[in-house]
């Protein structure tokens, strides 16, 4: 590739906006030294160029990319853009100038820098949002589920599907923290939108007491004779017991005098059949 | 009863069941139903034991009328006794479940006046959760021994996976230990799923729409080191369970003295971790590896080394096979690597079609060289620097985690030396390489 000088781009940090700052790269033929987004604000030492997002020259790397490089390596680019690479940008632009000179193939090469980044990028993603799947913990106020989660990597797209299909019927959201976003759902339709700031409401007495039960669940659960806390932390690292209920110490493990449930599974049932009449559109 | 206290009891006397997978059965939610069921399974928490905590694991009561000795429940011991209200687990089931704490319910029970009066209780757990709350996760469903086929029918259909718990690997160790069941007792209704499962597979061809027995299967567990029973008795059992019973799990459960006894290790004995430990990594092996349970153990070796995980200890005796080039050995041949996992194994099958791999490949890759690397070779070479020396080999080979669960730093070396006789493991790598 020839070389015109270091150029860094910059982008308004979509993937729509990533794509059109590949097509530049190739039309051009030019390879930045960074790409950024909008919103870093740093001093640079090279010149900017401001990369618009357009549609029309994403919609042609997405065809471009699928049928030089198959559906998989169309994937990985997709799902690469909401890992937590620092500079997941450029990594993403080699991967892509390998895979229009090499084909599909670009997909096993395993063993290649390139690819290898990439993968355990994806690696990091994926598993972050496989545990997500059981460590998101929601409380309910006003009939609403609502979670906080503070990820590494940009999960929520992953976890949408899993959420809406699990509680069909709910209203819920989740709230990252971290990329500060909000998945929102309501029967039968989801969106991710971008929210500056959420705070869990204060839990009510229900809540209150669901969260103890729960709490005391885990604490009898654990076999003492089998203490292992290394093994522990391995499994669910440090990072994630901030917004896990059996791990808040605010939570007591008992409230007294509860000598039965509140109804909540009837509520259920009422809520159920009025969804099965109701009209789902949102 | 205070609904803390119950919870308390009745998931206490549950926690030594090892089971609390969630996976094995994809569903998603049918229109109008709550959850769905993942096939891979997810973890919810994990226990200050590190254990997975996956599903609500509760007896539907501990007031018992058996009187097995190694049981903190049996009859005859004092402890507090509850019993949960059908509809009170359900409804208990349904918010923790709503908040995402876990995957479904695992639910046993003691046996309360007789199998068949607590198998209809929990049928009735299962049937408000499944029919009246609609609701769609998992749920794992002891089978009652002694309880009515027509009751485990339909517990069957109501649950995705069932288990039936043998125990005691032997029939002379049930003798002593619970006189009130017999290994017959355990395995008919083993055997009972089984055929119920065959039958729903050729009903399902018919019928589409047949109800699901058992879809996700059924699965057992061994309590190891309350009697004499060998690791090769209880590994043999475990291989004859897949292939007769068409098991899709065996646990194993490393004896917590819990009930003191004159035929039961004593109170202060220490659960045998690392046993149940290498028991789990032989089961892999026997699932995912392609092994036999008579090559990791056989008549003359009943017992584990301690030392080394069951599939490098094979390695080592069969020296004559290694080392592999990576680049050429059939899948098959990669998964009998120690240290190189099925993941791996496919990865660098993966890779390998697009080009040789070396050992930086390797590395890159995402394979951990630390134990492999005395057994492959890349390009006909073995990897650079590789040092040839006892402690080297012994370090690498034996796991940080073995190493922890040993009882002394000092007797390490020594005890590996004899514990290996029939090759001299240095002498063996160093010949070989």
């Amino acid at each position: 590739m020839p070389d015109r000088g270091a150029v860094i781009y910059r982008y308004d940090g979509s993937f729509a906006g990533f794509l059109s700052v590949v097509f530049t790269s190739f039309e051009k033929k030019e390879q930045p030294v960074q790409i950024m987004s909008r919103d870093q604000i740093q001093t640079v030492l090279f010149p900017i160029k401001e990369i618009e997002t357009d549609k029309e020259k994403a919609s042609r790397v997405r065809a471009g990319i699928r049928s030089r490089m198959s559906e998989n390596g169309w994937q990985k680019v997709r799902l690469g853009f909401d890992t937590c690479h620092p500079e997941k940008e450029l990594l993403l632009l080699r991967f892509i100038r390998l895979g229009m000179r090499l084909g599909k193939r670009v997909c096993w090469m395993l063993a290649d820098d390139t690819v290898a980044e990439l993968e355990n990028a994806l690696k990091h993603l994926t598993g972050e949002a496989h545990q997500y799947k059981g460590f998101v913990r929601f409380s309910e106020a006003g009939g609403v589920l609502a979670a906080v989660i503070e990820p590494k990597n940009r999960v929520l797209p992953l976890l949408a599907p899993h959420f809406s299909d699990r509680y069909a019927n709910e209203a819920f959201l989740i709230f990252d923290k971290t990329n500060r976003e909000m998945l929102l759902y309501r029967p039968h339709r989801y969106v991710i939108i971008p929210v500056e700031n959420y705070e869990l409401p204060l839990p009510g007495t229900e809540e209150r007491l669901f969260r103890s039960l729960w709490k005391s669940y885990y604490e009898t659960i654990g076999i003492k004779e089998r203490e292992n806390p290394r093994c522990r932390m391995g499994h669910m690292q440090k990072r994630y017991w901030k917004h896990l209920t059996e791990m808040d110490p605010d939570v007591p493990p008992r409230i007294d005098g509860q000598d039965g449930l509140p109804t909540d599974g009837h509520k259920l049932k009422d809520r159920i059949q009025l969804t099965d009449t109701a009209d789902s559109s949102l | 009863m205070d609904l803390f206290d119950k919870l308390q009891i009745l998931a206490d006397s549950a926690k030594y069941d090892a089971a609390c997978t969630s996976s094995g059965v994809d569903r998603s939610s049918q229109g109008g139903a709550l959850g769905n069921a993942v096939a891979c399974g997810i973890c919810h928490s994990f226990a200050s034991d590190g254990r997975c905590i996956s599903l609500l694991k509760v007896l539907m009561s501990n007031a018992c009328i058996y009187n097995c000795k190694y049981c903190i429940n049996r009859a005859s011991n004092d402890v507090p006794r509850a019993t949960f209200s059908p509809r009170e687990l359900a409804d208990l089931t349904i918010s923790f479940y709503r908040r995402n704490y876990i995957e479904g319910l695992f639910l046993s029970s003691g046996i309360i006046k007789n199998p068949d009066y607590t198998c209809e209780k929990m049928i009735e757990t299962l049937r408000i959760l499944r029919e009246e709350y609609r609701f769609a996760g998992y749920i794992h469903a002891k089978a009652i021994p002694g309880a009515d086929s027509l009751l485990l029918n339909r517990l069957g259909q109501l649950a995705d996976r069932m288990s039936v718990n043998i125990e005691l690997p032997s029939q002379q160790s049930l003798a002593l230990l619970a006189p009130n069941k017999t290994k017959e007792a355990i395995l008919r209704p083993m055997g009972f799923i089984r055929e119920r499962i065959q039958e729903n597979t050729s009903d399902l061809v018919q019928y589409r729409h047949a109800p699901r027995f058992a879809p996700a299967g059924q699965s057992t567990q061994m309590i190891v080191g309350a009697t004499q029973d060998t690791d090769y008795q209880i590994l043999k059992l475990s291989a004859a369970l897949y292939r007769k019973y068409g098991l899709k799990r065996v646990f194993y459960s490393a004896y917590v003295p819990v009930v003191s006894s004159p035929e039961l290790p004593a109170l202060d004995t220490k659960p045998p971790l690392l046993r149940e430990h290498r028991l789990y990594q032989a089961d892999w092996l026997l699932r995912f590896y392609g092994f036999e349970a008579g090559e990791l153990l056989d008549e003359q070796h009943q017992s584990f080394n301690p030392l080394v995980d069951p599939k490098c200890n094979w390695a080592l005796n069969h020296m004559e096979l290694f080392p592999v080039e990576v680049n050429k050995a059939p899948l098959e041949m990669l998964l009998r690597v120690p240290g190189i996992g099925v993941k791996s194994a496919h990865r660098i099958v993966t890779a390998r079609r697009n080009g040789t791999l070396d050992f930086a490949g390797l590395k890159r890759i995402g394979v951990v060289l630390k134990r492999a690397q005395y057994f492959i070779l890349c390009r006909g070479k073995t990897a650079e620097g590789l040092k040839i020396t006892p402690d080297a080999v012994m370090r690498s080979l034996i796991s940080d985690r073995c190493r922890a669960m040993l009882p002394e730093q000092a007797e390490q070396l020594s005890l590996f030396q004899t514990a290996i006789t029939r090759e001299d493991v240095t002498k063996c790598l160093t010949g070989e390489l």
